[in-house]
């Protein structure tokens, strides 16, 4: 069974003119079709307004389709009765690390969590040592959250949500207000849950340098899903990256003017090592 | 300027007042604020300030935090004591000065007033001194569960206490901000009068309530996606129980009721008119 998987997926809403009054309606996902497996790793890109952050809102069941259908873990987004199933196995970070944290100290808001789906006192102590110690927060553990940095409060959210125990993590830009340091920390974070805890793990953002490692990536730009495959296939398609508004890597973009101009080397290089090692290969 | 508010301010130690369960604070308190309207002599109050005394020692809260807290009220406390001192009629006359006029009943019940007001807000203090606001919340809301069979949304009314609590630093932090932004647009905030100033304070208030509704609806949408769906099937993280520390407490603060009351409403016994 997939983790994730939508049906023609279409989410609109009604654009309003400054008194309020209808004039239409935009579409914010259009006809998306998604299948997402259990254990992957799944990178969303796209440029501000593309849809992105709508889609991953509905893996969560805040949003539920106009049309079309979304399951996960197998369940109907769109049914009243499995909506906590739904929300407890695919939990969600959002970007803003201010606006998501609940509790006046980071063990109670870890604690948040399992208490809302009514865990015994003794596991839910269990839980949020466990949960700290995998993002490597237990230190801070009876701290103030207003204390934290950046990159700290984002680690506590993810810490929040592992305490959950999802089958799928959706992180909703979870660096877009992150300095360059806050940013790495949390990426080394997931990447570390990523691997001990095998869950899925789908990432939205706008920087194509955090989606490397992915399984798979999908580009999104007005709400359809432009392109689909590896990070490989995505980055060896520059031009249409570019077209698409997103921020090719400087490397890729080298490589990319190196190999036109006639040098023999591969295409969608994504890291600076593996130019160097394409350059020296040359003769 | 605007850093210097604390609300719910804390003391942090390890006494014993500090490990005390919430409920038990709290309705020691309101005990303890009762049991000083209800004496009629002077032996009550020497029970009351006693009982005072010993709950600040053993709270290793210093002497001066207590006091601070009189501060806001000083202005209240003379009026209420002048008031009382020279418009209360009854008893023998003790001075007389034009309009002004002092009876045996208005001094004391000028003095008994006076002290009774600043126990009260000694006594309080000594509460939010000792306990966190987390735990207040925790403890009030615990103690009014029973409400919720009227239909009083309980549990609602404590998240929304401790989630402003969490937000007060960050918005104070904001207010800080815009400030800052618009004054380094030109805004004059300092100079002019109170209606000036008053005026100079919407560029201010508009943007931190626009940011604050943003917050709130982002914050909701995250506990959502946290599950959260109020109090029904919750678990506590950090349940309330008694311990036998907790029992002691309420023994002895009763105790303390019961002779204050005893004492101070039939042992016959006066020094001068109190």
């Amino acid at each position: 069974m997939s983790m994730i998987k939508t049906k023609k997926l279409i989410f609109e809403y009604e654009k309003r003119d400054e008194e309020g009054k209808v004039i239409g309606m935009n579409r914010a996902v259009d006809e998306v079709d998604l299948k997402i497996e259990p254990g992957q790793f799944i990178a969303i890109l796209g440029h501000n307004g593309s849809g992105k952050s709508t889609l991953a809102k509905h893996m969560n069941a805040i949003l539920v389709p106009t049309e079309g259908t979304m399951w996960v873990d197998g369940k109907d987004t769109r049914q009243e009765e499995t909506l906590w199933d739904v929300r407890q196995s695919a939990g969600m970070v959002f970007q803003n690390p201010d606006n998501q944290i609940i509790g006046t100290v980071v063990e109670e808001d870890v604690g948040f969590g399992p208490e809302n789906l009514g865990i015994p006192t003794d596991e839910i102590w269990e839980r949020v040592e466990a949960s700290l110690k995998a993002v490597g927060m237990i230190e801070y553990r009876k701290s103030s959250p207003n204390k934290l940095s950046g990159g700290q409060k984002q680690r506590v959210a993810i810490a929040g949500v592992v305490a959950m125990r999802p089958k799928c993590i959706v992180l909703d830009e979870p660096t877009a207000m992150l300095d360059p340091n806050g940013r790495k920390e949390v990426l080394r974070t997931v990447e570390e849950l990523r691997r001990r805890e095998k869950v899925t793990v789908i990432l939205i953002t706008h920087y194509m340098e955090e989606v490397i490692d992915a399984d798979q990536v999908f580009v999104m730009d007005h709400g359809h899903i432009v392109m689909q495959g590896t990070p490989r296939e995505i980055f060896s398609q520059v031009e249409l990256l570019k077209k698409y508004r997103l921020d090719v890597p400087q490397v890729t973009i080298l490589a990319d003017e190196l190999k036109r101009r006639g040098l023999d080397i591969p295409s969608g290089i994504l890291r600076k090592e593996e130019l160097v090692e394409a350059l020296c290969q040359l003769n | 300027m605007i850093r210097d508010i604390t609300i719910g301010q804390y003391y942090p130690s390890d006494s014993r007042i500090h490990k005390l369960d919430p409920r038990v604070k709290i309705v020691s308190t309101l005990l303890y604020l009762i049991s000083l309207f209800t004496f009629k002599s002077i032996i009550g109050y020497a029970l009351a300030t006693l009982f005072l005394f010993f709950c600040v020692r053993m709270s290793k809260v210093p002497f001066k935090f207590i006091v601070k807290g009189l501060k806001p009220i000083i202005i209240l406390l003379m009026i209420t004591v002048v008031f009382n001192l020279f418009l209360t009629p009854g008893g023998k006359l003790l001075f007389h000065a034009g309009v002004f006029k002092i009876t045996e009943q208005g001094l004391r019940t000028a003095v008994y007033m006076g002290i009774r007001l600043i126990y009260l807000i000694m006594g309080s203090s000594l509460m939010t001194l000792t306990t966190t606001p987390n735990q207040l919340t925790d403890g009030i809301e615990r103690l009014l569960r029973p409400l919720n069979r009227l239909n009083v949304p309980v549990h609602e009314i404590a998240m929304m206490m401790s989630i402003a609590l969490r937000f007060i630093p960050i918005l104070l932090e904001e207010t800080d901000k815009i400030m800052k932004a618009q004054i380094a647009r030109g805004a004059d905030l300092e100079s002019g009068n109170i209606i000036q100033k008053a005026k100079a304070m919407v560029p201010i208030l508009v943007p931190l309530f626009v940011s604050a509704f943003r917050r709130a609806n982002d914050l909701a949408m995250a506990m959502e996606a946290r599950c959260y769906r109020g109090g029904e099937g919750r678990t506590k993280m950090k349940p309330l129980v008694y311990r036998s520390s907790d029992r002691i407490a309420y023994g002895i603060v009763l105790a303390y009721v019961i002779t204050a009351f005893v004492a101070g409403r039939y042992i016959p016994f006066k020094i001068w008119i109190f």
